[in-house]
C-alpha cells in the first residue's frame, strides 16, 4: 500500500508505537547533563523576565549615595537592595544584568530563528531542485562565506545607526550560510527516499513535497543546529557590543556589561565583571550541553 | 590539480570584486557626509572638498575609480579622520602588529590544539583525555573578549607578572596575553576536531593491520594515523583564520596594541569611511586568498578529493 502520510507519522501524536520524537524526548529526559542545562537555562530565563520585579531599582536609576564611591558603597549587599552591587555610575547591577540577559537571549533566539528560516529554505530549495539551480545557489554561498561578516555587520551598524532591530536582523542574515549547507546535504539524501519518489509519481507539486515531506524530516538536524546557533549568536552580539558598536544606552546586553566590568576591574570593582560573566558562561554551557544531549538523543548511533 | 586551482582562482577574483563593490555601495548609501560638522560649510567650500575627493562624480564612476586605484596601486585613498595621512599609511602602521601576534596565535592554536587532541585520542579514557575534553569544552565558552579581561585580572592585577596592555615593539611580555586570549577558543575547537578524527582513524582497519604486523604503537600513530587524522584540521584552518582576524579587533582594543583593529573601531566611531572600507577590503582579500590556499593544499594532500 502506498502511504503518503509518512511525513506526519514522525509526530508524537501519530498512533500507537513510539516515534523517533518520543524516543528522543525520553533519552534527553534521562540525560542528567542535558536536564541540568535545561533547568539552568529556564532559571536564567526566569531571572531575566522576573528579576527586575524583585528590586526597587530600574536600569537607569542612579543611586547618588553610591556615585563616586562605588568600590565600598556599591558592593553587592542585601541591605542596600543592590543584590549584585552597582556599576560605575551607581546604577543597580541586578536589574541591569537581568535586562542584559534578556536582550542577549532575545538577540540569540531571534538571530538563530532568522538564520534557520533563511538557511533552511535556501538549503532545501537548492538541494531539492539540484542541477544548475543547486550549483548556482551553492556557489553563491561559497562566495558569501569568504566575506568577513563581522566587519560588514559593523559597517551596516555604523551607517544605519545602532538600532537593535538592525542588529537582530544583521546577525541572523550573516549566519544562515552554514545552515544552508547542512540542510542542502540532508535534503539531497532525503529526496531520494521512496516516499518522496512516490509523492512525485502521484503528482504532488514541488512546494508541497518540500513542506510536507522534506522539512519535517529535516527537523532533527535543524533543532540540534539551532541550539548550537543561539549561543553563537550571543557571542556574536556580545563581541560587537564589547567594542561599543552594538547595543547602545539605555539598553544593555551581556557584552556591554562585560565590557564595562572589564574596564572597572582595574579599580578593584570585581562584581561588575563577575555577575554578567557568570550568566554569560551559564548560558553558553547550558545551550552547549543541551544541544549535545539533543544530538545524542536524535542520533544514538553517533557517539564518540 | 591545475584545473581545480584555476577554477578556484576563477571564483576568488569575482569574490574580491563583489566585496569591494558591495562595501563601496554600502558606504555610498550611508546618510550624512564626512564634511557635516558643527557649523555648516559654505557651499563653495563643500563643492571644492567634494571635487577633491571625487564625490561629485556619478556612482558608477566613483566605484570604477575606487576599484581601479585598488587594483593598480593598492591605494585606498586619504583618511577622513586623520587629515594628513592616507589609509595606506595607517594600515601599514597597524598591520604588522596584528600580523605578529595574529600569526603567533595561529601557530599556537594549531600546535597546542592538535597536540592536545592527539594526546587525548591516544591516551583515551585516561586523566589526560578528560583534561583535554574539559579544556576544550571550557575554552569553547571563553571567547577572546572574555579571556582578555580574565587574563588581565589574574596576571596583571593579582600576580603582577605581565603588563596589562601596550605593545613596546612586540617584546614578549606584551605578546603573551594577546596571543593566549586570541588563540584559546580556536585551540579548543582544533583539539576537539583532532581528537574525534584521531579516534576514528585509530579504529580503522589499516591501523589494525599496522598494529597486527607488529609495529610499535607510537610508530603507528606517527607514521600511519597522523596524516588522515589531521585532514579535518586543515579544512578548519579557513574559519580559524577568519576568527583570528575578527578577534584581533577585540585584542587591539583591549590591550591597546595599536594594531589594525583599533584603527577599525576608531574609524567606525568617527565614520571614517575610506579607512573602514580599506580595512574591510584588505581583510576580505586576505581571507579569500587564505581560503584559496587551504583548498588547494587540501586537494594536494588528499588526492581522493576531486571537485
Amino acid at each position: 500500500m502506498l502511504t503518503i502520510r509518512i511525513g506526519q507519522d514522525s509526530l508524537p501524536e501519530a498512533g500507537p508505537g513510539r516515534s523517533l520524537w518520543q524516543d528522543a524526548r525520553g533519552r534527553v529526559a534521562r540525560n542528567p547533563v542535558a536536564m541540568t542545562s535545561l533547568a539552568a537555562l529556564v532559571l536564567v530565563g526566569a531571572f531575566a523576565i522576573l528579576g527586575p520585579s524583585f528590586s526597587g531599582w530600574s536600569t537607569e536609576d542612579i543611586n547618588w549615595n553610591v556615585l563616586g564611591n562605588v568600590e565600598s558603597a556599591g558592593r553587592p549587599s542585601l541591605d542596600s537592595g543592590h543584590y549584585f552591587g552597582t556599576d560605575q555610575l551607581g546604577r543597580d547591577l541586578f536589574v541591569r544584568t537581568a535586562h542584559g540577559v534578556r536582550i542577549s537571549l532575545m538577540v540569540g533566539i531571534v538571530g538563530a530563528l532568522i538564520a534557520i528560516v533563511v538557511g533552511t529554505l535556501y538549503g532545501t530549495i537548492a538541494g531539492y531542485f539540484g542541477g544548475r539551480t543547486d550549483s548556482i545557489m551553492m556557489r553563491t554561498v561559497d562566495v558569501l562565506m569568504s566575506i568577513p561578516y563581522m566587519f560588514v555587520l559593523i559597517i551596516l551598524l555604523v551607517m544605519f545607526g545602532h538600532s537593535i532591530i538592525l542588529l537582530f536582523v544583521g546577525i541572523g542574515l550573516v549566519s544562515w550560510l552554514d545552515m544552508a549547507r547542512i540542510v542542502r546535504g540532508q535534503t539531497l539524501s532525503i529526496k531520494n527516499r521512496e516516499y518522496v519518489e512516490s509523492a512525485v509519481v502521484i503528482g504532488v507539486p514541488a512546494p508541497l513535497i518540500i513542506f510536507r515531506h522534506i522539512l519535517p524530516n529535516l527537523l532533527g538536524v535543524v533543532i540540534v543546529y539551532a541550539t548550537l546557533l543561539i549561543p553563537n549568536m550571543i557571542i556574536f552580539e556580545s563581541f560587537i557590543s564589547f567594542l561599543g558598536l552594538g547595543i547602545q544606552e539605555p539598553n544593555t546586553s551581556l557584552g556591554v556589561l562585560i565590557s564595562e566590568g572589564a574596564a572597572q576591574m582595574r579599580y578593584g570593582v570585581l562584581w561588575q565583571l563577575g555577575f554578567p560573566l557568570v550568566f554569560f558562561i551559564v548560558i553558553q554551557f547550558g545551550f552547549f550541553f543541551l544541544g549535545d544531549g539533543i544530538r545524542d538523543a536524535l542520533d544514538p548511533k553517533d557517539r564518540h | 590539480m591545475l584545473h581545480y586551482t584555476l577554477k578556484r582562482i576563477a571564483i576568488a577574483v569575482p569574490t574580491i570584486l563583489i566585496l569591494i563593490v558591495l562595501s563601496f555601495a554600502l558606504m555610498h548609501s550611508a546618510p550624512g557626509s564626512p564634511f557635516t560638522g558643527e557649523r555648516p560649510l559654505p557651499p563653495e567650500v563643500l563643492a571644492n572638498l567634494e571635487a577633491k575627493y571625487g564625490l561629485d562624480r556619478s556612482f558608477p564612476e566613483q566605484v570604477a575609480r575606487y576599484v581601479w586605484r585598488i587594483v593598480t596601486d593598492f591605494d585606498f585613498g586619504p583618511s577622513y579622520s586623520h587629515h594628513d595621512r592616507t589609509v595606506n599609511e595607517i594600515i601599514a602602521q597597524g598591520f604588522p602588529v596584528t600580523l605578529t601576534y595574529g600569526s603567533l596565535a595561529f601557530l599556537f592554536s594549531i600546535l597546542a590544539g592538535t597536540g592536545l587532541g592527539i594526546a587525548a585520542a591516544v591516551y583515551r579514557k585516561t586523566w589526560l583525555d578528560s583534561l583535554a575534553v574539559g579544556v576544550s569544552v571550557g575554552a569553547q565558552v571563553l571567547p577572546n573578549f572574555i579571556m582578555a579581561p580574565i587574563l588581565v585580572l589574574i596576571f596583571t592585577l593579582w600576580l603582577g607578572w605581565l603588563p596589562g596592555g601596550g605593545w613596546q615593539g612586540g617584546q614578549w611580555p606584551y605578546l603573551i596575553m594577546p596571543v593566549i586570549a586570541l588563540a584559546t577558543s580556536f585551540m579548543a575547537s582544533i583539539a576537539r576536531i583532532t581528537r574525534s578524527s584521531m579516534i576514528e582513524t585509530l579504529n580503522s582497519d589499516f591501523i589494525l593491520t599496522a598494529r597486527s604486523k607488529g609495529l610499535p604503537f607510537r610508530q603507528v600513530v606517527i607514521r600511519h594515523a597522523m596524516k588522515p587524522a589531521l585532514l579535518p584540521v586543515i579544512s578548519y584552518l579557513g574559519p580559524t583564520f577568519v576568527g583570528l582576524i575578527t578577534g584581533s579587533v577585540v585584542i587591539d582594543i583591549y590591550f591597546s596594541t595599536g594594531g589594525i583593529g583599533q584603527h577599525f573601531v576608531n574609524a567606525a566611531i568617527n565614520r571614517d569611511y575610506p579607512l573602514i572600507m580599506g580595512v574591510t577590503i584588505l581583510i576580505g582579500i586576505l581571507t579569500v586568498l587564505f581560503n584559496l590556499l587551504v583548498d588547494i593544499l587540501y586537494v594536494w594532500i588528499d588526492p581522493r578529493i576531486r571537485y
